[in-house]
């Protein structure tokens, strides 16, 4: 029947019926069984590995280390948490969330500009030129930047060559001069250090705020100037908040990467530790991994805090 | 809005911006060519092309670059599995877990790079692993699933549901719609993220000092030039080079994704 | 001679959402066959459930007698026109059309020449070598449609393939569609909120509304004689009166429908005060108020037209008053 009120003929079967077209069809009929099969692998490697390391970290700083022998003793204690409460330690961590957060505020204040720009009026070629101009920073080597700041902060570098030619090389003495930020020469104080932080994240404080700027419509900032806003009031009352989850996301990087760093501290800067930089050495030279261990969660529980007030401020929807 | 010029203040702050971001990478450049060897003085005392002939006949140099290469090779095979395994499902399955699943795949980034790194450092530690190769992918990998992952995810939601439908209404079994409705749509997505993938592995230097025990990827032969100089012209050379070779696959990404609402990068 | 399609007490939930609710239908082989309803009446899902991209919680769906649970859409003799069209967009639009011949292992020269016919026939010839996203909406739209036809399906499925047309484009692809329907003698399964469309190309039409169907019947049956007041009221909008109206003006108790276009001025008859009018251009709609409950009419074109505030008398044809069930 459906042959003679078809005029045209039923097309020829196709090679359909290979093994693979048979799990085809078992998977079809089983959605649950290729969801697990597609999921299987990533949770095995993050799940197994990652969460595995992290847990490992963790049951570390329940450890402590035998002060004699410098044998770590596998047995729980909270004897190494207590450690970290050292008048010592305690402004290393002081010093560190202080940093983080400058470096935040800071990234915040020279990002806005560049997002602001970039995402209302740079159109066509400078759309692009922006888009490169910011991610090629991002992803340029973490170490050759650093390396940049200290060829730019360094005594005999160009920024004291252009002070010096344009007269101001007393600002820069002054500056050094002040207790605190100052130091023997930028590349050795905490001013140094805070500049290449700055530097170093800039863009991941960028890329967040240009993207919920991004997403905010045109008609929008039209109907508050309709509604008799002038332009600083449209952007105080509309387009500020409106980019704050996306400050808030950029935020999370800055703040995570500046508390996590243990590179910078090192290179640039005083000899004053950070809490990476205790990570680094406590496992390190020092073989004290429970004390390491125990330090590193400091920024994990810091981080924990601070993801969950961002996600009430609704600033994953910027990542 | 569209049609009125940027307010003065606004072009000067971000073209001020821009030029705070590009500076330092550009001195980069100057310095590789100095006669200075000691310090860092500035503007260089002459100009030279003798640090690269240096730099090139350098054995720790060459084995540093050659395991950087084929760490960030591996890895970025094994990223470009997991994350795309991973985005597919997302992407078109609802399932519970689904938000503890994406929270997993962006821990590795989310949480500072120390804490990946000493987590692993720890956990050889624990099962008695020694230090080789594959640690440093170990360490590598998990971090670059997430780069692939952005930007697969952000794909394979573009790519509309009615495609696969149409494929498969078409007489096209899953695997037939993967290869060939699926896999053109989401190639240059996953080539992108495979570069960036690389790009990213290719740099690491805080995970891969925990993982890497004796062994030097090139950001680490770096970062031991940084702290005990060795011959700081040859750390020019190195350092521009680098970011040349970072630049490539940056720009190529770029142009991969181009044009497409979502453009690759932005998952660092 | 079994049915092209039939659905047996079909369900479909989505956790609590019940989108297609116990829905029992026939479609006849040759068919040209309407799904009419609002959106979220289950329409579309229905047609979902025939391709196979969606499977019946409970009940069964047959495609020409056979039972299609567990069957993968691309094991079933029926194609669809997606609504959006999803043509491949890395395809140009030869290769879209020949997609299914290519999956099916047909050489590569009888794919050109049979996608060259389909094209030929939905009237695209020479269109080949463009990409998708060089085509107008319509021109898409017959892409889609050549591509599913190529397959020469049993069953061609159509979701709201004229929605994203504009009017004039739409009149002329409904008439074009009818023509191809006869022409390739295959049954037309057609989804549609627009219920000119569905009245003006359908054999027969099955009226949707949250997730069941409310009636089936030839357009002239729907029309004239609707089972529900939400068939009377969203297949053309009509008057519907409650039991208790129509008791007072017609002494029955049932609910009832009444066209506008059946409203006549008269001298003597009910009394209504017009609230609003509207010129249509065809036609003048008048908005009244009979005893407390608005009342919509229609003039035909020349008719004198009331001013808003008067009061006037109004008529209608016994057989004009159409009984019906409850909703």
């Amino acid at each position: 029947m459906a042959e003679a009120a078809a005029p045209l003929p039923q097309p020829a079967a196709g090679p359909r019926d290979g093994p693979l077209s048979r799990l085809s069809d078992a998977l079809w009929r089983r959605p649950r069984v290729l969801l697990v099969l597609l999921l299987l692998p990533p949770i095995l490697w993050l799940g197994v590995i990652y969460l595995g390391a992290l847990f490992a970290l963790l049951a570390q700083s329940f450890f402590s280390i035998d002060e004699f022998s410098g044998v770590i003793v596998r047995e729980p204690t909270l004897k190494t948490y207590g450690e970290l409460l050292t008048p010592a330690n305690l402004d290393i961590i002081r010093r560190t969330v202080l940093t983080a957060a400058l470096v935040t505020a800071a990234a915040a204040v020279v990002a806005f500009p560049i997002a602001y720009f970039a995402a209302r009026y740079a159109r066509g070629r400078w759309k692009a030129v922006f888009y490169l101009g910011i991610m090629l920073p991002l992803w340029s080597s973490y170490l050759v930047k650093v390396y940049s700041w200290k060829l730019i902060l360094a005594k005999e570098g160009i920024l004291t060559w252009a002070l010096d030619s344009v007269g101001l090389l007393w600002l820069l003495e002054a500056w050094l001069a002040l207790p605190g930020v100052g130091g023997n020469s930028l590349s050795t104080s905490p001013t140094g250090t805070f500049l290449v932080f700055l530097y170093v994240w800039l863009p991941f404080m960028i890329l967040p705020i240009q993207a919920s700027l991004e997403r905010v419509p045109v008609s929008m900032l039209e109907a508050s100037g309709d509604l008799g806003a002038r332009p600083d009031q449209t952007f105080r009352h509309v387009i500020l908040p409106l980019a704050m989850p996306g400050v808030i996301a950029g935020s999370i990087f800055t703040f995570s990467l500046t508390l996590g760093d243990y590179i910078i501290p090192q290179i640039v800067g005083t000899s004053a530790r950070f809490i990476g930089l205790a990570v680094y050495q406590h496992q390190g030279t020092a073989g004290n991994i429970p004390l390491a261990a125990a330090f590193a969660v400091v920024p994990i529980v810091i981080m924990g805090l601070y993801l969950w007030w961002a996600k009430r401020q609704g600033a994953f929807d910027a990542l | 809005m569209t049609g009125q010029p940027a307010p003065l203040w606004l072009k000067l702050a971000a073209g001020a911006g821009l030029l705070f971001l590009h500076v330092p990478l550009l001195l980069i450049f100057a310095y590789a060519f100095t006669t200075e060897e000691q310090s860092y003085q500035w503007p260089p005392p002459g100009l030279t092309l003798r640090w690269f002939e240096v730099a090139w006949n350098r054995p720790d140099v060459w084995q540093a670059l050659s395991l950087s290469l084929r760490v960030a090779a591996i890895s970025t095979a094994i990223a470009l599995v997991l994350g795309t395994l991973c985005a597919a499902a997302m992407a078109r399955f609802r399932f519970f877990g689904r938000e503890a699943i994406s929270l997993l795949v962006i821990l590795p980034i989310a949480l500072p790079g120390i804490i990946t790194g000493i987590s692993l450092r720890s956990a050889f530690n624990l099962a008695d692993i020694p230090f080789s190769f594959w640690t440093i992918v170990l360490g590598h990998a998990t971090f670059c699933v997430v780069v692939v992952y952005n930007n697969a995810v952000a794909r394979f939601r573009r790519t509309s549901a009615s495609l696969i439908e149409a494929s498969m209404d078409l007489g096209a079994n899953g695997f037939q719609t993967f290869r060939h409705v699926i896999l053109p749509n989401v190639a240059t997505a996953l080539l992108a993220g495979g570069m960036l993938a690389f790009a990213l592995s290719f740099d690491e230097v805080i995970v891969t000092t925990f993982t890497a025990g004796q062994q030097q990827t090139l950001p680490i032969w770096m970062l031991e030039e940084l702290v005990r100089p060795r011959q700081r012209p040859v750390t020019n050379v190195v350092a521009m080079v680098v970011v040349l070779v970072t630049f490539l696959p940056i720009l190529a990404a770029y142009y991969l994704t181009r044009g497409t609402d979502t453009v690759a990068g932005q998952g660092k | 001679m079994p049915s092209a399609v039939e659905f047996r007490d079909v369900c479909r939930f989505f956790g609590t959402v019940r989108a297609v609710d116990r829905v029992s239908m026939e479609i006849a082989e040759g068919e040209f066959f309407a799904m009419l309803g609002p959106s979220g009446s289950g329409k579309t899902t229905c047609l979902r459930l025939i391709a196979g991209f969606e499977q019946p919680t409970h009940g069964e769906v047959r495609i020409f007698g056979e039972g299609m649970g567990g069957v993968p859409p691309y094991r079933r003799a029926v194609n669809t026109v997606f609504q959006d069209y999803a043509l491949f967009p890395h395809l140009n639009v030869i290769d879209n059309v020949a997609y299914g011949l290519m999956i099916a292992g047909r050489g590569r020269q009888e794919r050109r020449r049979e996608a060259e016919a389909a094209l030929d026939l939905v009237k695209l010839p020479g269109y080949g070598g463009r990409k998708p996203g060089e085509l107008s909406g319509g021109q898409r739209q017959r892409v889609a449609l050549a591509r599913a036809l190529v397959m020469k399906p049993r069953v061609l499925l159509l979701d709201e393939p004229l929605g994203a047309l504009d009017l004039k484009l739409r009149e002329q692809m409904q008439e074009e569609l009818k023509a191809l329907q006869r022409k390739v003698g295959i049954t037309f399964v057609f989804v549609t909120h627009d219920q000119g469309e569905a009245l003006s190309m359908a054999d027969r039409i099955a009226v949707f509304n949250e997730g069941r169907i409310e009636q089936v019947g030839t357009p002239e049956e729907v029309y004239n004689r609707p089972a529900r007041p939400f068939v009377a009221d969203f297949v053309g909008s009509s008057n519907v009166f409650p039991p208790e109206v129509t008791h007072a003006v017609a002494g029955r108790r049932a609910w009832a429908s009444l066209r506008p276009e059946a409203i006549r001025i008269v001298g003597q008859g009910r009394p209504a005060r017009v609230v609003a009018t509207a010129f249509l251009g065809t036609a003048t709609r008048l908005h009244l108020e009979m005893a407390g409950r608005d009342v919509t009419a229609l003039l035909p074109r020349g008719a004198v037209v009331p001013e808003p505030g008067e009061t006037i008398e109004i008529g209608w044809g016994d057989s004009d008053l159409h009984l019906m069930e409850g909703p």
